[in-house]
């Protein structure tokens, strides 16, 4: 199967059809992919099954979409997502 | 669209699947709903681009229920919603049912409903988590998560994995990653095994469990993986990614032991102390709750699996944590046991004696391996006042206590008004056993008027439902 194509940040990426985003970001070697409202910490993804919010990515625009649970679609545009999503870009 | 149907299962792990297939078999009409795109729950996980779950476990139960499903679909007997997170059950008034199951549909998040006549709550569990500094820095992942991670998505969380918490899984996930080629410098186990000895009579009438410890333990050493027992990770340390831990001894109570600790250089940490029953939808309906062996609420059920609610049943995860095997059973038994209260159909007493053997078998087998592994109270003594306890809304252990010692804050519920701890996207799920503790009491069961966060549009329309004391999120 050919590999989905897609970005983060810009950085061309591949995924293997099926997989979700936060797998298809760790096997590139990218662990964190949004930072906290209030500090501002770097956060990935930490329980994978959809349950600890941690690994929320901007995808296509829209914000807070659970990376763990989402399957990469071909020429998805991700971005690392600021605090709530809906912060004015700084 | 709106299936009405004989009985709507949520949950479509091996407790869902094999209550649906057989009350297909049984006759009735089933909707089957799953929040994953595809079936068999936390355990039996599709590679990305692959038909089958590879596993044993897999090839042996997973797949012929799976081609059993796909056959009462084609006949129209199973209605099966992927993608579909049910986020409330309430009682209905009507003739296509006694209850409606509220869920949210796909990637776009779409309203959809089903009335039904009875529900089986199959929704499994998640992992308990337990702080301590460091844990939120990237690549500390959840044990559990791991195996997730490397089943489906065929990635390994990194290339040198210290595997720690407690409980059985750990060393299925330690397998898993060794076998898949990350080194595992240790796996480090708060408990003690030899609290197993206690229930080694129940140990001994599983013979087929222990088969399954031993292979996990083979494994482990053919990749010379340590196994240390009543040992934490106490710490993890890195700036964006983690790149140490440190391992402490405990004493039985958990207690870390002053001086004994050392730091083992990882890229990954996967941790996790059990696994906590899912339990909002049946709470939410009012069905009773009981205390397992390692403390966890779990749903009081009755020999049939009926909960205390009439026309509610539940099996597998839901009514205490218990494994696949365990699950099957009770999704048997009460498939069986609708069929029977619906349509009368007769129950075959040799089957359903078996069914019933098997499933107090591996209840107690359950019930040794949580009491073994129940979290000791001295666990908070590896927080620092730093530690973020509430990932979410990021509060750390030194707000919480502050809010237990100064302002006079006796429960969960307190802290959490005083802190914002669990009031987070997760909606406690991560910090709600760890705020218990630090308040004081022991972990309460699952309240959340929501099963995962719902468009408010969707709120408005079902009319039992008032979005403005739902505390609900857009
Ligand atoms: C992260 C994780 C990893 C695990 N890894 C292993 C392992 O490697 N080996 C092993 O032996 N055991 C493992 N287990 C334990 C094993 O998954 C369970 O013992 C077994 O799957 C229990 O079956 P179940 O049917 O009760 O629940 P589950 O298999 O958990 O199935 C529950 C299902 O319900 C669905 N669900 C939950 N809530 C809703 C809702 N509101 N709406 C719609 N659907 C919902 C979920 O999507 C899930 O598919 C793991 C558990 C977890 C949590
Ligand atoms: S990693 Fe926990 S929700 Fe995605």
């Amino acid at each position: 199967m050919t590999p989905h194509r897609f970005t983060f940040d810009g950085t061309p990426l591949t995924a293997v059809p099926g997989q979700t985003l936060a797998a298809a970001l760790w096997a590139a070697g990218i662990t964190s992919w949004r930072t906290t409202r209030h500090r501002r910490a770097p956060r990935g993804a930490f329980c994978f099954i959809g349950t600890c919010h941690d690994c929320l990515a901007t995808v296509n625009g829209r914000p807070n979409q659970r990376a763990c649970l989402l399957p990469v679609r071909p020429g998805d545009t991700v971005t690392t997502q600021e605090g709530t999503g809906h912060d004015p870009v700084r | 669209m709106t299936p009405s149907a004989d009985l709507a299962v949520v949950g479509a792990g091996p407790a869902g699947l094999a209550a649906a297939v057989t009350a297909a078999d049984r006759g009735l009409r089933v909707v089957l709903l799953d929040a994953g795109e595809r079936p068999g729950g936390q355990i039996h996980r599709h590679a990305a681009g692959q038909a089958h779950p590879p596993s044993l476990h897999g090839r042996r139960h997973f797949a012929p229920r799976a081609r059993r499903l796909a056959a009462h679909r084609r006949a129209g007997r199973v209605t099966h919603l992927p993608a579909h997170h049910v986020w409330t059950v309430v009682p209905h008034d009507g003739a296509d049912g006694a209850w409606a199951l509220h869920a949210v549909a796909g990637p776009d998040e779409a309203p959809a409903t089903v009335h039904a006549r009875t529900v089986l709550l199959a929704t499994g569990a998640y992992e308990r988590h337990l702080p301590f500094p460091g844990w939120t820095l990237p690549g500390v992942v959840g044990a559990g998560g791991a195996q997730a991670l490397l089943k489906s998505g065929l990635v390994l969380p990194g290339r040198r994995v210290v595997v720690a918490g407690s409980g059985p899984l750990l060393l299925a996930v330690a397998g898993s990653l060794a076998a898949a080629g990350a080194r595992v410098p240790a796996v480090v186990e708060a408990a003690d095994y030899t609290a197993y000895a206690s229930g080694l009579p129940t140990l001994l009438r599983n013979p087929g469990k222990l088969a399954e410890a031993a292979l996990h333990g083979g494994t482990l050493l053919r990749h010379a993986a340590r196994l240390l027992t009543r040992h934490a990770v106490t710490a993890a340390h890195g700036t964006t990614r983690v790149e140490a831990v440190t391992v402490t001894r405990l004493d039985r109570d958990w207690r870390p032991v002053p001086g004994t600790s050392r730091r083992v250089p990882c890229d990954a940490l996967a941790v996790g102390h059990g696994l906590v029953p899912q339990l909002e939808l049946a709470t939410g309906l009012g069905c009773a709750t009981r205390r397992t062996p390692d403390d966890t609420p779990a749903l009081v059920v009755d020999a049939d699996q009926a909960t205390t609610v009439p026309g509610v049943w539940a099996a597998g995860e839901t009514g205490g944590v218990g494994g696949a095997d365990l699950a099957l059973t009770e999704g048997e038994i009460a498939a069986d046991a609708i069929a029977h209260a619906l349509r009368g159909t007769p129950r075959d007493p040799r089957r359903t004696a078996a069914l019933t053997r098997r499933r107090a078998r591996l209840r107690a087998f359950a019930d040794t391996m949580a009491a073994a592994h129940r979290p000791g109270p001295g666990w908070t003594g590896w927080l620092d006042d730093t530690t973020e306890v509430c990932r979410c809304e990021e509060v750390t252990a030194g707000r919480v206590r502050e809010a237990v010692a100064d302002l006079g804050a006796h429960d969960a519920r307190t802290v959490k008004l005083l802190t914002r701890a669990g009031m987070g996207w997760c909606q406690g799920r991560m910090c709600g056993q760890a705020v218990a503790r630090l308040a004081g009491e022991p972990p309460a069961p699952d309240r959340r008027p929501l099963s995962c966060p719902v468009p408010l549009g969707h709120l408005a329309a079902p009319p039992t439902t008032d979005p403005t004391d739902r505390g609900a999120r857009a």
